[in-house]
């Protein structure tokens, strides 16, 4: 274990000792975080020894930024979300619109559920795109695991994808020891993740050891791609060019349920329950941990008034075409699903579909110079 | 109350509920760690040899020392205050290091780290100190700063003069293991003895957390203030945890003697001031140490200190004087000359930019200062600071007139 697995020497200082000064905090942790609930959740351990402070390290060293809301928090393994949940139940609502400790959590990966999504305009749409995450049962998750353990992960995803066949037949790259040739057709293929540099992921641990047990996956298409030890145990993607989400969306039900059947016949199956869906590091990916989404051209769209609204009603959300933390580049934004707990897999991409669809008509209309005002949609 | 999740779950019950839960029969023995049995479990599962670390790329003082049968008898190894091994390399194993620069790659978490894990920390204080074996030899303690000669230099070459050294106060965990409880600890302890200091060294403690504007503005223009480490050897040590919460700055009204509260160490306490006059700087030194010491004994705390490693501080290259003492010096002609590498060497002394340990000197200025931290004591190091800064100024006045300049001898190691 990397992390003090004995709380008890800290026991002897008083809560009100060791409570963080979160004064000039803005994390969805901060919010929840009271000195009643520390004091009730200090002392106690998840059998492999994560402890509260640990959960919220993160979110200590990183008070936020005034307009974006960071979680703040993050699971060391499957058993935090039980332990600690007198901070994570209210933290979990808080980011994802209400959803209450009674809930249950509905998952559907049948892609033939889904309808149309093969007909978004490639004039447009110039990729699409849906990833998930998945964690392995019987490991502690990448804030807290030994090096012994992410190894472990390692080895059953290699052995795991290395089964895989026919659309899904496909190679292996580990971090570690990558040739400069490999490194560079990855990055041009734009598949090669670095080591984390951001601070709500350093802060949490979970860049120890790198580029120990980490690794690239992909089919020989290119159109299907897993990230192995990086902020989850694995990052699953499905893509392709062009506005075809309907056969992304095929191609990931199809690759995920190929996958997880072969970690089910080692008795590692993947962390799920009724309540949270899939179970992750970071609570904001809880349910279905999915983001399903597109490039696509708004470039009158993204300046008109409603925009935002727009996005909102439709539970969408937009980026910059280089991920989270960037801006838009020429009038290309990454619109994406904003929901992942309480909603399946086929309702969110659904609603991608339906809305990137609505949202180039309205391009179309604005493009001749027309009003788009009838066209805006109710609040889904 | 302390860990009542875990005697909840403990026994053959909590066995039942782990496996109910999905965990599987080997990882629920794994996960149960206050069950005597699980750890020997948990060794089956993941024997040391899966956990060691890969280390083909590494070229720090850690990597060259350890060893799979170093690992595999220290890794389930704890400190009282529940540090362990992996804790103490994590950042050797992170940050490989430079082909160029040796780092240390290991820290300690409290003062017995040196002692649980010394069967690692041993080959690497001696590999870093130049040969001192801390199982057969002592380190010498000696404040009596009267005893320095000739420490009073040239003010045309020297600029400035500064001693700098750590201090750790005896059972509280070191920066990278301390709880925020321990660090505000630390803090409490360390500014109520600073209040207590009089005369030319009365001062002023600015908490980090607090500061305003014009308190940070000046603190700046001081060049007192220090940041967040942003370098990944502190970050992978867990030294930036918490911040700013109990991080602070203490110095005199003159501005000569200064404390750093809670970054690297627990505290760094430096003196100094512009111009020549390093008998002064480090009187100053003396005085200003022995008088904090005596205030915190008054109330029961004592620093950490052994005859076998001297000063305890979180870096095993900063143990034994913990020592830095330093100038600012002008030597346009012998810094250009061929000779000068050899002759800092033969000195044991180095050579930075006056930006500190990680810069490159700008124009003729270097900032000069002992190599040696454990072995000598203090008042022979900053002897040997004087008498090879001294020999520099030398030389660099008979080139300006032309005339022939030596390389120095060497001057004699360890003390057996």
């Amino acid at each position: 274990m990397a992390k003090n697995c004995h709380n008890d020497y800290k026991m002897k200082f008083s809560g009100d000792e060791e409570f963080p000064d979160l004064s000039l905090h803005n994390n969805h942790m901060a919010k929840v975080l009271t000195k009643e609930i520390y004091a009730k959740l200090r002392g106690k351990s998840t059998p492999s020894g994560f402890t509260v402070d640990d959960v919220i390290q993160t979110g200590v060293d990183n008070p936020g930024h005034p307009f974006i809301m960071t979680v703040g928090c993050v699971a060391g393994d499957e058993e935090c979300y039980e332990a600690f949940k007198e901070l994570l139940d209210p933290i979990i609502s808080d980011r994802h619109s209400g959803y209450k400790p009674t809930d249950k959590h509905s998952t559907d990966l049948n892609f033939e559920n889904l309808k149309g999504g093969d007909d978004l305009d490639p004039n447009y749409v110039l990729s699409s795109r849906v990833r998930t995450g998945r964690s392995i049962k019987g490991f502690t998750l990448p804030p807290h695991n030994s090096r012994g353990e992410r190894r472990g992960i390692e080895k059953l995803s290699i052995e795991a994808l290395a089964s895989l066949d026919g659309e899904f037949k496909g190679k292996y790259y580990p971090l570690s020891g990558m040739t400069d040739a490999e490194q560079d057709l990855l990055i041009n293929d734009h598949f090669l993740f670095d080591k984390p540099v951001s601070p709500p992921l350093t802060c949490a641990g979970m860049a120890r050891d790198w580029p120990d047990g980490r690794g690239i996956w992909h089919n020989n298409n290119k159109t299907f791609l897993v990230w192995v030890n990086e902020e989850d145990h694995l990052r699953v993607i499905s893509m392709q060019q062009g506005g075809n989400m309907k056969e992304v969306f095929r191609r990931f039900c199809v690759g995920l349920q190929n996958i997880e059947g072969i970690f089910k016949k080692h008795n590692h199956g993947f962390m799920w329950n009724e309540h949270l869906g899939y179970i992750l590091t970071c609570p904001s990916n809880l349910g279905t941990g999915l983001r399903g989404g597109v490039h696509v051209k708004l470039p009158k769209l993204s300046t008109h008034a409603k925009f935002e609204e727009i996005l909102t009603r439709l539970r969408l959300q937009k980026r910059g075409t280089g991920g989270v933390d960037t801006a838009s580049v020429g009038g290309v934004f990454d619109i994406s699903n904003a929901d992942r707990l309480g909603s399946s897999e086929v309702a969110q991409v659904q609603m991608v579909v339906d809305g990137v669809k609505l949202m180039v008509e309205m391009e179309k209309k604005l493009e001749k110079g027309e009003a788009i005002d009838s066209m805006i949609p109710a609040q889904k | 109350m302390a860990g009542s999740f875990t005697r909840m779950i403990g026994g053959r019950n909590g066995a039942v509920l782990l496996a109910s839960l999905g965990a599987g029969t080997m990882a629920t023995g794994f996960l149960m760690s206050d069950n005597p049995l699980a750890a020997e479990v948990r060794t089956k599962l993941y024997p040391p040899s899966s956990d060691y670390p890969d280390l083909r790329k590494h070229n720090n003082c850690m990597a060259k020392a350890l060893t799979p049968a170093i690992y595999g008898r220290l890794r389930d190894k704890i400190t009282p205050n529940n540090w362990t091994l992996d804790q103490c390399i994590q950042t050797g194993v992170d940050n490989p290091g430079h082909p160029f620069i040796k780092t240390v790659g290991c820290v300690a978490g409290d003062e017995e780290s040196y002692e649980a894990f010394s069967e690692l920390f041993d080959p690497i204080i001696k590999d870093r100190h130049n040969g001192y074996d801390p199982t057969t030899m002592t380190h010498p303690t000696d404040l009596d700063a009267s005893k320095i000669t000739n420490g009073v230099f040239d003010d045309k070459y020297v600029l400035s003069s500064r001693v700098r050294t750590g201090r750790s106060i005896r059972g509280l965990s070191l920066p990278p293991a301390c709880s925020r409880a321990e660090r505000r600890e630390v803090e409490r302890v360390v500014v109520m003895a600073l209040a207590g200091l009089k005369g030319d060294l009365a001062g002023r403690y600015y908490g980090l957390r607090d500061l305003t504007d014009k308190e940070q503005q000046q603190l700046i223009d001081d060049h007192f203030l220090f940041d967040k480490p942003v370098s990944p050897l502190l970050t992978c040590a867990f030294m930036a945890r918490d911040w700013p919460d109990a991080r602070g700055i203490w110095h005199n009204n003159e501005k000569t003697f200064l404390i750093w509260v809670n970054e690297e160490d627990h505290t760094r306490v430096i003196s100094m001031e512009k111009g020549g006059n390093m008998k002064r700087v480090f009187g100053r030194f003396c005085r200003g140490l022995k008088q904090v010491e005596q205030l915190i004994q008054e109330r029961g705390w004592e620093f950490m200190w052994n005859e076998r490693l001297g000063y305890i501080l979180t870096c095993p290259s900063n143990l034994g004087t913990g020592l830095r003492a330093g100038v600012h010096v002008r030597l346009p002609n012998l810094s250009k000359d061929i000779r000068f590498s050899k002759s800092l060497d033969n000195l044991r002394l180095q050579k930075r930019g006056t930006g500190g340990v990680d810069t490159a000197a700008t124009g003729d200025t270097f900032d000069i200062s002992n190599n040696d931290r454990l072995g000598k004591s203090e008042v022979e190091l900053v002897q040997m600071l004087v008498d090879g800064v001294n020999y520099l100024i030398e030389c660099e006045k008979k080139m300006e007139k032309g005339q022939y300049i030596k390389v120095p001898s060497p001057v004699t190691q360890y003390r057996k």
